[in-house]
């Protein structure tokens, strides 16, 4: 897959959607494609972050660790999503670890390129308040659920 | 030390100095001679009255027994003359030779003898003296001395007998004409002590401030990083600026004085000629006095000028000499010095030490008199491990700096093992005990000197290369005559037997079961498969790596999995993770004439291009990387990290490009200037497919390369043969590191954790091939850098403490000296440590009170004073040790 490809995997994630081509092809090359074999973590909860990844290929799971030791997967993530942003945004360690669940193909961004990317465009970051929100409500539907439960 | 440099020089050198004495004294009868030959010349030759001619030879009263002709008379006086001129001038250069070899000598014995001082220094002169006042001390400050102690006896002997000899010469002529000559002498001889007295007080001002100079910038080196986190440069600026305006002061001060010396003294010499002209023309206008004798009298005085000039001469030379050397002398005699024979005295057995260790009523002092340690009673066995723990500023590192014998207490005795421990020579102290505290040092030498440093005390066997053994030997006798040591640094040092080896082999193992316990395996090892060595003197080795080549190679074909990984080097395929130059070369450059950066401008790797129909190709996609790198980065600022990082093209270049681009279409790349060809060209072979995904490097465009690479391999011309050495995978690869000639191939971009998953791979085959020790061994080798700087800093304490085990001390003291190192690691070497000092003694200065647990005893100390003393459930009893050793005060 040659970076002009990349490119267009990268327009159909939605944060990157109006950003304008040259600067997702700075991005494509500024940034590390990678394989994560399946069962190899993407990054381990805890650890400090320093990239976020853009799936290109395959699958994830997304598995947070709980106080007594458990670990409990929550979610999956999959094609043109992206993972891993929230540790590189407020600077926290990783609140959870991605785990390839088949062979995974991702985009490393850095996070300096990540913060450049969205001082830069605004539009970027109007997208990820998005994202954000729609993770945020999904989670307290999940939270509502899981005690409707108990 | 000598009181004055006259002593110093009388007491190594009096035979030298007797020899240049009577050489100067033997040289004069010779002189009178060379002075009373041209008047026989002039009256018994020249004047001569032929009548008297054929006569008998006869000079200075002596007959010589044969007859002579006139002109003959006069030929046998001038060869006479000339054979004396060569006498004289062979007399003043043996004797100047002489002098330079005394000096030297000196010089040398001198220097030796401060820096033996400096390593007998008691600890505390360190706080008042530094670093840079010491090194010029030694190095620039006696230097001079070299010069005046060749002349000191030998030159006022000889400028003085000459001038005896010549004043002896024209009294002789004419006493009056003598006299005038010297009449002015007295006066000299007053005034100039006294000009001169000023000098050396500036001279003594001047040696003083430039010490503190050097002492300001050394502070400064270390201290740079306080000034830029500071920001203070500009105060540092200000305060050498005014170091340097004392000294300019002292200097000009100095001159002045120096150079009206020299009025004065040149005034008093005129003065001569004018009482000569005043009161002898006088004479001779009056008839009493014949014009003659005047004219000889001014020639006399001439005469006398140069050796009374040198006399002078030497007279400040001495005086310098005299102050530089107080001075000098005066801070190299601290109070406590280390005794000598403390030092040289060699051990009678080599027993180790046992029995106990006993503290009788010990204290030791501060500046201020305040009890640092305070009245210390404690006695354990030499095969216990102790404990020591309390709070920082109980006391607890002096303490344990007073064991080591690091610092002497202020009363109170200490007694290790049968011997007094103050009295107790160094090779007691350094080699049956050891300690590790906060100011262990690395030397900037490689790893395993370091680590055997402290099994080198003294010349174990010569140097095994005989012939640099031999030339060591012919330097013997001249180190002898400057009282050096006759000790051979290029021997063999290292003392195998204290280790528990025998020979190399056995110490690496040693080495290596040492580094374990200090935690350093790992990184000793990371820094052999990055060092690189000499097949042909590591033959062993050698063919090991190519074993693991073969076994990795085999290791990834088999496995889907770890195929990924590494891209190994074949000669008949494409690296794809490879820049298209590696891909091109196929080899390892051993010189920069195949600098990847530079191919564009090689006019081989150009012609091969040519030969391989490649080159307008190149040219294209050089042209292509040109647009899409000034696509990507023509927005950044030039300053960008991106640039570094990523950019085929630097941002100063960049401006280049886009010109290019500019003027020159991609259909017309006929119309590129030449230089401008070299540049696009160059763009390409920087290109790895695998990494920068710009579509370029086709697999149409491999198989050229590779066509390329069967060419450039067969033509390469014998003179550049050298420069190269091309892949096979069947031997090793001379320039590259242990781990590259292993793997033999590039690690893949693209493949996660790519680098660990590998190194576990490399570890297994390594393990396999039973290479771990011949790796770690290389990793010996590596050169840490000025003070460790290429370690961090807890690799330098690991191999501070790795130091300290590997010589098997009896007792071993750890103090803070392994600040640096994680917590738990410390704690972990602690449990390995306390098992291998089983039956000896360890004392360590815990940081955590609940490790005490892992010792015998337990020592705790607080306020300087020792409050218990016991196992440490007798000590932790109650409220616990930790509460024990709290000061409520703090």
């Amino acid at each position: 897959m040659s970076l002009n490809d990349e490119v267009e995997l990268l327009r159909q994630v939605p944060i990157f959607a109006n950003i304008e081509p040259a600067k997702l092809k700075l991005l494509a090359f500024t940034s590390e494609r990678l394989t994560f074999r399946k069962g190899l973590d993407l990054c381990v909860q805890g650890d400090p972050g320093d990239a976020a990844f853009i799936i290109i290929e395959g699958e994830a799971d997304i598995i947070i660790e709980m106080a007594n030791g458990d670990s409990k997967t929550v979610s999956q993530i999959g094609k043109h999503q992206i993972v891993g942003e929230i540790s590189i945004l407020c600077d926290v360690p990783r609140t959870a670890t991605v785990r390839a669940s088949s062979d995974v193909v991702v985009l490393r961004i850095s996070k300096d390129l990540f913060f450049r990317l969205v001082s830069e465009f605004p539009q970027m970051a109007v997208q990820i308040l998005r994202e954000l929100a729609a993770r945020l409500e999904q989670t307290t539907a999940q939270l509502a659920k899981s005690l409707g439960n108990n | 030390m000598e009181k004055s440099i006259f002593k110093y020089i009388l007491k190594f050198s009096s035979r030298q100095q007797v020899t240049l004495t009577l050489m100067a004294i033997l040289s004069f009868p010779v002189l009178y001679i060379f002075y009373e030959l041209p008047k026989q010349i002039i009256n018994g030759a020249i004047q001569g009255d032929p009548e008297t001619f054929p006569q008998k030879a006869e000079l200075f009263g002596l007959n010589l027994g044969f007859s002579v002709d006139h002109i003959q008379w006069l030929i046998i006086l001038c060869i006479l003359f000339l054979i004396l001129v060569v006498i004289n001038q062979a007399f003043k250069y043996i004797i100047n030779v002489y002098k330079g070899l005394t000096g030297e000598r000196m010089l040398r014995r001198l220097r030796y003898d401060l820096y033996s001082r400096v390593l007998r220094f008691p600890r505390g002169t360190f706080k008042n003296m530094s670093q840079g006042e010491i090194i010029p001390m030694i190095t620039a400050e006696v230097e001079p001395l070299g010069g005046f102690i060749g002349d000191a006896f030998a030159q006022p002997i000889f400028q003085g007998g000459q001038l005896l000899v010549i004043l002896g010469f024209l009294f002789a002529q004419n006493p009056f004409m003598a006299a005038a000559a010297v009449a002015l002498y007295p006066i000299q001889l007053y005034l100039i002590p006294k000009l001169q007295m000023k000098v050396n007080l500036l001279g003594k001002e001047r040696v003083k401030r430039v010490r503190t100079l050097s002492d300001r910038i050394g502070e400064t080196v270390q201290g740079v990083e306080e000034v830029h986190v500071h920001d203070t440069s500009r105060r540092e600026r200000a305060e050498f600026s005014y170091q340097l305006s004392g000294i300019f002061d002292v200097r000009y001060k100095i001159y002045r004085q120096k150079f009206f010396i020299k009025f004065v003294n040149n005034f008093i010499q005129q003065l001569g000629p004018f009482f000569f002209y005043s009161i002898g023309g006088y004479l001779v206008i009056k008839g009493e006095l014949e014009v003659g004798t005047l004219m000889a009298a001014i020639a006399a005085h001439k005469d006398l000028a140069s050796p009374w000039k040198e006399l002078l001469g030497y007279y400040q030379k001495q005086a310098d000499s005299k102050i530089k050397y107080d001075q000098v002398i005066s801070q190299f005699e601290p109070v406590d010095m280390i005794d000598e024979l403390a030092q040289t005295e060699e051990p009678k057995d080599d027993n180790g030490l046992s029995g106990d260790l006993s503290l009788t009523n010990v204290i030791l002092n501060d500046d201020q008199e305040t009890a640092i340690v305070d009245g210390a009673n404690i006695k354990f066995s030499l095969n216990e491990s102790v404990a020591l723990v309390g709070i920082p500023g109980s006391g607890r590192e002096d303490l344990a700096m007073l064991l080591a014998r690091l610092i002497q207490p202020s009363s109170g005795s200490i007694n290790l093992g049968g011997n007094d421990i103050s009295q107790a020579p160094e090779s007691l102290t350094g080699r049956r005990m050891s300690y590790v505290g906060s100011g262990g040092y690395v030397f900037s030498s490689s790893l395993a000197d370091n680590l055997y440093y402290g099994l080198r005390h003294k010349q174990i066997s010569e140097n095994p290369d005989s012939e640099k053994a031999k030339e060591f030997k012919s330097t013997i006798s001249t180190s002898v005559a400057s009282g050096n040591s006759t000790d051979d640094p290029n021997a063999i040092w290292t003392d195998y037997a204290a280790a528990g080896a025998t020979d190399d082999d056995s110490l690496v193992e040693q080495a290596l079961r040492v580094l374990e316990i200090a935690d350093l395996t790992d990184d000793v090892y990371q820094l052999g498969l990055r060092g690189t060595i000499d097949p042909d003197t590591k033959k062993q080795t050698t063919d090991l790596v190519l074993q693991a080549r073969e076994s990795f190679i085999q290791k990834i074909a088999n496995d889907k999995d770890l195929a990924n990984l590494v891209e190994s080097f074949e000669v008949n395929s494409y690296n794809t993770n490879a820049t298209v130059g590696e891909n091109l070369i196929f080899g390892n450059p051993t010189s920069d004439e195949f600098d990847m950066n530079h191919l564009g401008n090689h006019s081989y790797v150009m012609s091969v291009l040519d030969k391989a129909g490649l080159k307008d190709k190149m040219l294209h996609t050089g042209y292509q990387v040109a647009a899409t790198m000034v696509e990507l980065f023509a927005d950044l600022p030039p300053d960008h990290e991106f640039f570094q990082q990523f950019s085929f093209i630097s941002s100063e270049e960049l401006p280049d490009f886009q010109a290019i681009l500019g003027r020159v279409s991609k259909e017309h790349l006929d119309q590129l200037k030449e230089d401008e060809v070299a540049k696009l060209i160059g763009l390409p072979f920087l290109l790895v497919p695998a990494r920068h995904r710009l579509g370029i490097v086709t697999e149409e465009f491999q198989g050229e390369i590779l066509k390329a690479r069967k060419i450039f391999s067969e033509g390469l011309p014998e003179s550049l043969k050298k420069d190269i050495e091309f892949y096979n995978s069947n031997q090793y690869i001379t320039g590259a590191t242990l781990q590259d000639n292993i793997l033999f191939g590039k690690i893949a971009y693209g493949e996660a954790e790519s680098a660990d998953r590998v190194g576990k791979i490399l570890a297994d085959v390594i393990a396999q091939i039973g290479l771990r020790k011949a790796i770690v061994s290389v990793g010996l080798d590596f050169n840490v850098g000025i003070s460790g700087s290429r370690l961090t800093l807890a690799q330098r304490q690991k191999l501070i403490l790795a130091r300290s085990i590997i010589k098997n001390p009896d007792v071993l003291i750890i103090s803070d000296g392994l600040s640096a190192i994680e917590s738990n690691i410390v704690e972990t070497i602690m449990k390995k440590l306390v098992n291998e000092m089983k039956g000896r003694c360890l004392l360590w200065i815990v940081p955590s009170t609940s490790q005490a647990s892992y010792f015998d005893k337990t020592i705790a100390m607080k306020k300087g004073k020792i409050i218990k003393f016991g196992s440490f459930e007798e000590l932790n009893s109650g409220d616990g040790l930790a509460k024990l050793i709290e000061d409520k005060n703090k």
